[in-house]
Formats: structure tokens, sequence, C-alpha cells
């Protein structure tokens, strides 16, 4: 089920999706998809299931927490799967976040198909660029799946036009130059690239555009959601289960309402560009 | 991975304009990075070929080597060992230069570079310390900010090294995530270059990583292959029939092999460390016992578990304890033109004790790792030729060889005529 379908719902309720983020096996393998249920229950209208991977280049130390605490309960590429698995039986697109190198051992064919199999939307793939992807982009292709590859303001007109070409389902933009983690002051840089982002699209393309920006805040949904198509949080949500470690029932009534405020923020948003 | 088109390549042994060695692109290197890099990647790779191609850059970078660096290194035939050895070896004296290593040769570079792109800050990461040290001393001469990111467990075995670095005026950073050594240092340091990109260069330590640093550290590191090419023909009047080094990320190997690579006839020999042995599970030996993977940017050969996770390496010494190995190499073990051999921590002391006693030098346990190789290579190869690179002194491990060795106390005899007595 690819993610264009909570876009196409959203869009009916004039809004913007919210997507939520949370590695799996964390805070073990079960109460991983119990958090994520719970997420979508609350509010989500799409999860991005996170692949824990040792060299975590572009997280900060709140995801870098949660994946080492993953890994060392022993977490496995099927658990990723079998997240998946459960998550998407719930109805919300499920998409899965990996560095590359887990894929390519696991085999980037069949890891598209039990993706596929398992019911995932596609692959979030924060450092592999479509310039260096053909393997993936025909994977993916073979089989529906959507391939969401990263902008940044960083990235030049050229590059903007390249990656849109080749993302499928909706692009990501990472809206602060830095590691992911929540922010309390909103990124100036975020508009701007989306605008440029959409600018880059072949004419008549419509591709949605998500923002990840540090988001902790329904506020800061709201103002997010008055630009982006898709409102994209993860470190708050772990940071929510981190404070909570020992008392996992008060952690997903915790998790429940933070989704909830979130929710209403994307709701919330002034009629939308 | 399918092939992109209208790719140049100089030479069968160097990368495209992608960053794929190989006989097929795809096959080793590339540029696996976050969007958010990559402009820095090119806005680098278009200063590098500017300044490959500007006379004037080449000129300032060379007096520097020179009237710096003490560049050219020379090339020293080790007589007692020789002889012990039963082969010829020569030593290309990279201890000699200044801070002590090889590492100063990309550094300058690099920082060079840094200063053609108007960037105002250095960030490094460092093992042993050897490149931390050079990137300090680059930047202090250059008059620019620099700071140092250090696995935590490599700062306590070479706090000589942070010592050396924050007297030179960098910053060092203690890395405390992962293994907190040196491929947690270079994570760090990338977190650190996301968010910084705009006024900071990362002077990679190695021909690892990314496209371009493989080949562009190579760029600044060949100069010893070319030296040691022309010494050798100088002192000897034939090319050597080895050329050996060690090899952790490995740009004092490839700086020398390139050298060489276009002789068919020259053999070349990488050493990896071996840790505790290979069998134990406890060493560095990325092309030796790793697998195809991706790390820090690049395809290569890497120490990965089923899932693809980075396994923790280990070895007695610091600056090849890493997981990963730089593409080119993993292009050279793959296509036969080199060949790489594990050695173990206690071969690589023997070999520091050994050099230490028949000629004097104490090399730098990386280096050691080469020594210990070549001589259980001259059995195989009596009387020939092996030039090694000797590529940093072992000031900085004095503190491992004090613990390994039980050195440090003097040991005055007590009583001279029971000393005597057992002699007779």
């Amino acid at each position: 089920m690819s993610t264009s379908r909570a876009f196409a719902r959203a869009r009916a309720e004039d809004r913007a999706v919210l997507l939520g983020y949370l590695p799996a096996g964390f805070p073990d393998v079960d109460g991983g998809i119990e958090a994520m249920r719970a997420m979508v229950e609350a509010g989500c209208d799409a999860i991005e299931v996170g692949l824990p991977y040792s060299d975590p280049v572009m997280d900060g130390p709140t995801i870098q927490a949660a994946a080492q605490q993953a890994l060392e309960l022993g977490f496995r590429t099927s658990d990723v799967l079998r997240t998946v698995e459960a998550v998407a039986a719930t109805g919300v697109p499920t998409v899965v976040m990996t560095y590359w190198n887990p894929v390519e051992r696991y085999g980037v064919e069949r890891f598209a198909t039990d993706l596929a199999n398992a019911g995932g939307a596609g692959l979030i793939t924060p450092d592999l660029t479509p310039d260096y992807a053909p393997e993936w982009i025909a994977a993916a292709d073979e089989r529906d799946l959507d391939k969401i590859f990263l902008v940044a303001p960083s990235s030049t007109e050229e590059r903007l036009a390249l990656t849109t070409a080749a993302s499928r389902g909706f692009v990501y933009a990472t809206a602060v130059m830095g590691v992911t983690g929540a922010r309390a002051a909103s990124s100036d840089l975020a508009g701007p690239l989306v605008a440029r982002t959409r600018a880059s699209l072949a004419e008549g393309r419509d591709l949605p555009v998500g923002v990840g920006v540090g988001v902790s805040t329904g506020d800061q949904a709201a103002e997010v959601a008055s630009y982006a198509d898709a409102v994209i949080v993860g470190s708050a949500f772990v940071r929510t289960l981190l404070d909570h470690a020992g008392d996992r029932a008060a952690g997903l009534r915790a998790l429940s309402a933070l989704t909830a405020e979130l929710a209403e923020g994307v709701r919330r948003a002034p009629a939308r560009a | 991975m399918s092939t992109p088109t209208g790719t140049t390549r100089p030479t069968r042994w160097a990368a495209d304009d992608q960053g794929w060695f190989g006989d097929t692109a795809g096959q080793w290197g590339g540029r696996f990075m976050p969007e958010a890099l990559i402009a820095a990647l090119d806005e680098l790779d278009t200063a590098w070929q500017g300044a490959l191609a500007d006379p004037a850059f080449g000129r300032e970078f060379e007096l520097l080597l020179q009237n710096y660096a003490g560049v050219p290194s020379m090339l020293y035939e080790a007589h007692r060992l020789s002889e012990l050895a039963g082969a010829r070896i020569l030593l290309k004296r990279e201890d000699l230069n200044h801070t002590g290593a090889h590492k100063i040769r990309n550094v300058l570079g690099q920082a060079l570079l840094t200063k053609r792109m108007g960037k105002k800050r250095v960030i490094a990461e460092t093992g042993a310390g050897q490149h931390g040290v050079a990137s300090a001393t680059a930047a202090a001469y250059l008059g620019l900010d620099c700071t140092v990111y250090m696995g935590e467990v490599d700062t306590e075995r070479q706090a000589l090294n942070v010592a050396r670095m924050q007297l030179l005026g960098a910053e060092v950073v203690p890395v405390t995530s992962g293994s907190r050594t040196l491929k947690d240092a270079i994570n760090e340091a990338l977190r650190d270059w996301v968010s910084s990109v705009d006024h900071t260069a990362y002077l990679f330590g190695t021909a690892a990583g990314p496209h371009p640093f493989p080949s562009l550290v190579l760029s600044f590191v060949r100069s010893i292959g070319d030296e040691a090419r022309r010494q050798c023909l100088e002192l000897t009047g034939a090319l050597p029939d080895v050329v050996a080094a060690c090899v952790g990320g490995g740009s004092n190997a490839i700086g020398l092999f390139a050298g060489f690579l276009d002789d068919d006839d020259v053999a070349i020999y990488g050493y990896e460390p071996g840790g505790d042995g290979v069998e134990t599970g406890r060493h560095a030996a990325t092309i030796h016992a790793g697998e195809v993977g991706v790390l820090h940017g690049a395809r290569t050969y890497v120490l990965q578990d089923d899932d693809g996770q980075t396994v923790e390496s280990h070895s007695i010494s610091a600056g090849l304890d890493y997981p990963g190995v730089g593409p080119q190499h993993a292009h050279l073990a793959a296509s036969g033109r080199a060949t790489y051999v594990p050695v173990t921590d206690k071969a690589a002391m023997e070999a520091m004790a050994l050099l230490s006693r028949t000629e004097g030098i104490i090399p730098a346990i990386e280096s050691a790792h080469a020594i210990a190789g070549v001589v259980d290579l001259a059995r195989e190869r009596p009387g020939q030729t092996i030039l090694v690179n000797l590529s940093g002194r072992g000031d900085k491990d004095m503190g491992t060889a004090l613990e390994y060795f039980g050195l440090g106390r003097a040991t005055p005899v007590a009583d001279p005529q029971s000393a005597t007595a057992e002699q007779q």
C-alpha cells in the first residue's frame, strides 16, 4: 500500500499527513509494535519503522540511544519485517527507514520481496541517493514500492530535480542542516526548501513533500503543516518512550497523548498553500 | 549494480568520475552519503579537480612538503635486518616526516584545499592520533580552527597525542558512542559536518570514505610511491621485487602502492591487523576476513555480522583498528593485483622490538605489522629486494610498549659478584 493513500485521505480533509517514526525493536520488538499501533490509534496517518544500525551517521543522540538499545537486545533485520507486517495490518501505510548496508547485506531483491510481502509501502533511504541506487530503484519499481529519497537545504536545483524524479510516494525534506533531534525553534530553511522542491517537479507531476524538522509539539506541527504535505516526527516519540523507560503503560499513554496533540496540530493549520 | 555510462578513468586502477573502482561500476567505492552532504562533496571534488589542474597549487604543495614536512623522506637500506631476514630490505622513512608519519602529506594537501575553498574551520577523526596531530599541525600552520574527534578508548591509549593536539591549539572531542574507537569518531565527525558544512572542511584521514575522498587522499600521498620508485632505482639500479605496507584504512599503503601498480613484476603486499589472531574473531583484518558491504560511504570489505551491522574490530594498534578499508584496496585484493595478509598483535610487537634492536629505529606499531610481514615473506623470497613503508615512528606507542614488554624500570645489578658467579 503506497503512502499516497495517506496523502489522498489527508488532502480530502485539506490537511497534512502526520507521519510517525519509531525504530523497530525498541524498547523491544513487541513493545515497539505496541507503541506504533498506539500511534496509529491516536492519529498517525502513516508509520515509519526504523531499522536500527550500528553506525547511524544522520541520527542525533536520542535515536542513537534507542537503536543501540534495540541492537543490544539482539535486534535482527527480520524483526523489522515482522514489525512492518503488524503495523501495516492496522491499515495505515508503513514504510521502513534504513541505512543502506543492512539492506545490501540482506540482499536488495530479497529485502524488497519480503518488505512487499509484509505489506510494507516502501523505503526511506537516508544514505542512498538516486544516482547510486540503480539496484534499489529497479527492485522497487518491479514491486510498486515507494522510493522515498531525501532532499536537503544544501541540495542544488539540479539535485532536487534528480531526486524528485526518482522518488515515489513522497519526497523527504530534511529541513535543518544537522542530525535528527527535537528542536525548540523552527527552521527558516524548511519553507523555502519545500517551495524549491515543488518547483523542481516535472510539469503535471504531483509528489507530496514531507518535512522532518525536529517537531515535538502541536504548535510546531501546525506551523509545518501550513506549508508541507506531511509532518514527520521521530525523536519526540523516541524521547517519550525513553523518558518512561521504567513504566511501559505510562510510556504508551504519553505516546498517545503526544500523537493526539500532533494530530490536532496538523488539522489546525491555516489555509494551506 | 548497473553501469553508469560516460565515465572516464585514467588507468584501470583509478576510480571513474562517480568514484567506482573495479572493472564494473558499482563494484567498489562510490558515494553512499546523506543528500545533505552531497553538495559539500561536490564542492570538494570541484575544488580538488581545479587544484590538480592548477600548477600554482602543485608548486605550493610541493614546497610546503619540502620546507615544512621534510619530504621527500629517505629510502634507507636496513642492513642488519636484511642480513637477519635473508632479503634486501629497504625502508621508506615516513617516520622522519614532520609529526612522525605519512599523514602530514594528506593533511597539508587537504588543508591547502580548505584555504582554496575559503573555509575557516577543519574537523578530523583520528584513531592513533597521528592524523589528528597532523590535522592540528596543518591547522596551526594555516591559521584554521580545528576540532578532532577521537574515540574515548583511543584517547586513553594515546593520551600523549591528545596532549599534542591540545598544545597545537585543537579541540579534542572524546567520542563515547558505539565502540568508542575510530569508526565512531568518523560517525561523529560526519554528524558535525552535516551541521557545519558551509564553513567547515572535513579532513578525512585515510583513503576511504565517500567519493572523492579515496581518490583525493591518494592524490596527496601518492608521492610516497613516486619517490620510493625513483629512490629505489637510484639505490639499486632496479625496481624492488616487492613493495609492502600495513593497511588499516590504507592511506600509507595506497600511497606507496600507487607508484608500482603498473609495474607488473613488482609484487604488492598489504599487512592487515590480525589482533589476537583471525580465528579468535578479535582482529581488524578487514580484507582477509570481512564481507562486501557499505561503510562510511563506500562499498568495500567490512567486518560485519549476518545482518550488516558493523562488528567491533580489535588491534593493539589504534591506527589500524578499523572495521572497513579503502575501496581501492578492495579492488586490488579482488583483482589479485595485491595480496593482503593478517599479522597478529604479538608478531607486530616482536617486530617493533626487532627493528629497534637491529636498526636503532623504533617504528609505530602500525608500521611494525609491515616489518613483521616482510621478515616472514623474506623466507619465501630469499635475496629479493623488499621495499617497506615505515609509515610512522613509535614514540606515541611507548605507553603500549612499556606495558607489553614490561619496560620502564631500570634494573641495576644489586651484587656484581653474584652476577659474575652466575655467568661462570
